[in-house]
């Protein structure tokens, strides 16, 4: 009963949540000078002011401040997203189509740096001066010091170019037909470097967070005591130690889910991969203002219900909360 | 003897080179198919292909494929037939009557009148944001039969031709666009029906579009390629990697020198400054006319006289641009270089601006003045190089680096600057592109506007008077004069002209395509070598 409560009361928390960064996002966007009819107005190389002023009132954007604001908490209230100014479609639809390729990346990145993160990170633990431990040191900082667009940069010349094994840009080969199975294929030639260069700050975090952890849980006594009652090395870390030691790495992921989904925007843009996390950054130079705040919403709705996934495997993992 | 081994030497000579000439022939006849897959730099895929209610170099290229128009231009500023296969203008050049091809049709199936075309010159001259300054002179438009236009002006206009070209006029069906709803949101914009070379297969937005041969093009045996994808990359280092993997096969609007030579590098690529003409960018600095610094003509030619154009064209630019001498590009046909020029001379400089009353202070510097530029590396570098050479005349430059594309054009709409770097494109005629930029009509609170707020009723007469000549001498003298004005007035200081350059594959056929308006008119020509997209 008391994690139901729990859970429907971070439920209504959440939803505040969402209100408040619509509202607040709502005031930064136009507190930017421009709007997306200057956009337009940009790239059309002109045009003449009667024209501006029509286009302005086509869009609504002539009207006050205010007025826009309740119009637009009204038709998200409904479920209506509004349309993008720089596609002509509802913002629903742009991002509901986009959205599975972010998640594809997002996830697949995560999962690859929990695991490679862990793992190293673990193995280190176990000689901490050995050589390897040091190797796994320097190249977390490197992996983590390393501005996440140019770590895309130099894979994508490195294995895009020099060593031509992986495609330079996009999710799919444009106009590839053939079975499931061979698309399947292409998108994950075309998923690789990306999901590499998202998960490599993230890797090294795990790396050291685990390493540090376990060796910390190798120290103490009930770990002594197993390897005194004469269970083996493995059985001792994989079977008793891991799970104590990976509650750090769990919290360091629910924290940085946030990052995570922005670090997204810059590899989805080196890349060009056709997630919400590039034309986010669009949208912003576009002041594409109804696309922009879908695309803030969604984010929101993204990391609240990653947080609450984390919440629940921290229950899961953790024998000690009820 | 002798004689004979000649004679029978010339005709095995002869029929050698007969030969020659048939294999050559024979192997290069334009083959059918492939994909041709066009880059398109961050962020400019259009939203939609309606290129008759928007402007800009991202949508005429899809849009001259999918739409024709009654002319097209080639590089010699030649007027050639497309939807139109002739036509006459009258002896006072205000009556143009043009004779339509007869079977053409749209992609639906439904033929292309007179009908469609009176409509979309009304749709384009309410909604193009050049529609005014190419069609305000047409009084009316008369279709007295299903395959002849007659377009009546008010007066003559020698710039008509060039509006008529397939990115500014595109011949819209109007049983489709002419509807009802208002054509700006209109869903056919992104699911368009034209009646040219190629038509649109699939289209994702902000991602790619697809389009395919139109079977039915009134241009018998054309297009050669099957399919034309377009498709943007975000990120300009990706984007030159895909060129130079041979996977991306045009990448256009190239102006950064160090990206031209790195592609120029590539086996696989071929660089072409030519198919810019018609766009003509032409960049300088803007003085605002209305700030007490600049109200002397003396200020302005001084500095003028303290930039050195070879230093900024050879050295900060590597060579890749141009001086320019004025408001007229150099590869346009009103051109002169008859004009005052302003060669590097700091003492006169110096001169000049102890003349116009601004002495030196104490500190060494006579006035401060705010410097900001169009974002862009090739101005960046620019503007960065005034800053010490301008304090060598004692100007303090103070560089106020664009926060935005955004910011800086409503600054510079509002008239919130001091100096400025920015360009402009001519569009084919100067009645397009260069008048609104001097005329003192054209005050307006928005870029690539009279946002210098230089009002000289000589250059309106000038201008206004060019407008309206038909003889192309005489109307070559009116800009020569206006010419020569601007360079003593200098309400804009003409710096260079950056030759844009297209990297196409080294296996395309036909390109660079011999229009003015390069890849913006219809690609029908093009063919791959082998027939196909290398592998």
């Amino acid at each position: 009963m008391g994690i139901l409560l729990a859970f429907v009361r971070k439920i209504i928390y959440s939803l505040l949540l969402l209100i408040a960064v619509i509202i607040l996002n709502f005031l930064l966007i136009h507190l930017a000078p421009g709007d997306p009819v200057d956009t337009l107005v940009g790239e059309m190389g002109g045009a003449t002011p009667e024209l501006v002023a029509k286009i302005r009132a086509e869009y609504g954007l002539d009207k006050d401040f205010f007025e826009q604001l309740s119009t637009y908490i009204g038709k998200v209230a409904r479920g209506n997203l509004g349309n993008s100014y720089t596609f002509n479609q509802p913002v629903t639809r742009i991002i509901f189509h986009r959205l599975p390729a972010t998640v594809l990346l997002v996830v697949s990145a995560l999962l690859i740096a929990l695991f490679f993160g862990t793992l190293l990170g673990i193995m280190a633990a176990q000689k901490p001066d050995s050589l390897f431990s040091h190797f796994v040191t320097v190249f977390s900082l490197t992996s983590f010091s390393a501005p996440v667009f140019w770590t895309g940069i130099m894979l994508l010349i490195l294995f895009s170019y020099y060593i031509p094994i992986f495609p330079s840009f996009g999710m799919s080969t444009v106009g590839l037909e053939g079975p499931l199975i061979v698309r399947m294929f292409d998108t994950l030639k075309h998923l690789f470097l990306p999901a590499i260069t998202l998960s490599s700050i993230y890797l090294a975090a795990y790396s050291r967070i685990a390493r540090a952890s376990m060796m910390d849980v190798l120290g103490s006594d009930y770990i002594r005591t197993a390897r005194a009652k004469g269970l083996s090395r493995k059985v001792v870390v994989y079977k008793h130690a891991l799970k104590n030691a990976l509650l750090p790495v769990v919290t360091l992921v629910g924290l940085q889910l946030s990052q995570i989904v922005a670090g997204a925007v810059v590899v989805e843009t080196v890349f060009s991969w056709p997630g919400i996390g590039s034309i986010a950054f669009k949208s912003i130079l576009r002041r594409d203002y109804t696309l922009l705040l879908g695309i803030l919403f969604f984010s929101t709705v993204i990391v609240v219900i990653a947080n609450l996934i984390t919440d629940l495997t921290y229950r899961i993992l953790d024998p000690r909360i009820k | 003897m002798k004689a004979m081994f000649k004679f029978l030497k010339n005709c095995m000579l002869l029929v050698i080179a007969v030969l020659m000439v048939t294999a050559i022939g024979y192997a290069e006849a334009p083959k059918k198919g492939g994909d041709f897959v066009a880059i398109y730099q961050p962020g400019s895929l259009p939203a939609h292909f309606n290129c008759g209610i928007k402007s800009g170099a991202a949508i005429a290229f899809p849009g001259a494929q999918i739409f024709a128009s009654l002319v097209e231009i080639d590089d010699k500023w030649k007027p050639i037939p497309y939807l139109a296969k002739s036509w006459e203008i009258s002896e006072d050049g205000e009556t143009y009557t043009f004779h339509l091809v007869e079977d053409a049709v749209f992609h639906d199936g439904q033929p292309v009148t007179s009908e469609d075309v009176a409509f979309s010159l009304e749709i384009v001259k309410e909604n193009h944001p050049f529609g005014a300054y190419m069609f305000e002179v047409v009084d009316r438009v008369k279709t007295p039969d299903k395959h002849t236009v007659v377009i009546e002006l008010d007066d003559p206009s020698p710039a008509l031709m060039m509006a008529l070209s397939p990115a500014l006029m595109p011949i819209l069906p109007k049983h489709v666009y002419g509807d009802g709803q208002p054509i700006r949101t209109h869903p056919a914009n992104a699911k368009p029906i034209g009646c040219g070379p190629f038509k649109l297969a699939k289209f994702e937005p902000g991602e790619y579009f697809i389009l395919e041969r139109n079977p039915n093009y009134f241009r018998k045996g054309l297009p050669y390629l099957d399919r034309i994808i377009g498709r943007v990359v975000d990120d300009i280092n990706a984007a030159i990697i895909t060129m130079k993997q041979g996977k991306g096969h045009s990448l256009g609007y190239l102006n950064d020198p160090h990206k031209i030579k790195i592609l120029k590098k590539s086996k696989n690529l071929k660089l072409y400054s030519a198919g810019y003409e018609g766009i003509a960018a032409t960049y300088f600095l803007e003085f605002n006319l209305r700030r007490d610094t600049f109200k002397d003509v003396r200020v302005r030619q001084a500095i003028a006289y303290a930039m050195d154009l070879d230093f900024i064209t050879k050295k900060l630019h590597m060579g890749f641009t141009r001086k320019a001498t004025g408001p007229i590009h150099s590869k346009t046909l009103f051109y002169t270089d008859q004009v005052k020029t302003y060669p590097l001379d700091l003492e006169k400089a110096n001169q000049l601006l102890d003349e116009a009353g601004f002495p030196r202070k104490d500190d060494g510097m006579r006035f401060s003045a705010t410097l900001e530029w169009f974002p862009g590396s090739d101005m960046k570098n620019v503007a960065e190089y005034l800053k010490p050479q301008l304090k060598k005349v004692g100007i303090d430059i103070q560089l106020k680096a664009p926060a935005g594309f955004l910011p800086w054009m409503m600054r510079i709409g509002n008239w919130k600057h001091d100096l400025t770097l920015n360009n402009y494109f001519m569009w084919g005629d100067p009645m397009i592109g260069v008048h609104r930029i001097f005329h003192s009509g054209n005050i307006r609170k928005q870029v690539w506007t009279n946002t210098s707020g230089y009002k000289n009723r000589k250059v309106d007469k000038l201008l206004e008077a060019a407008a309206e000549e038909m003889d192309f001498e005489k109307r070559k003298a009116l800009y020569a004069e206006f010419q020569r004005i601007i360079s003593e007035d200098l309400p804009l200081y003409f710096t260079y002209e950056a030759p844009y350059h297209t990297a196409y594959h080294k296996d395309l056929r036909n390109v660079p395509i011999p229009s003015i308006w390069g890849a913006a008119t219809p690609n029908d020509k093009i063919y791959w070598k082998n027939g196909r997209a290398p592998r």
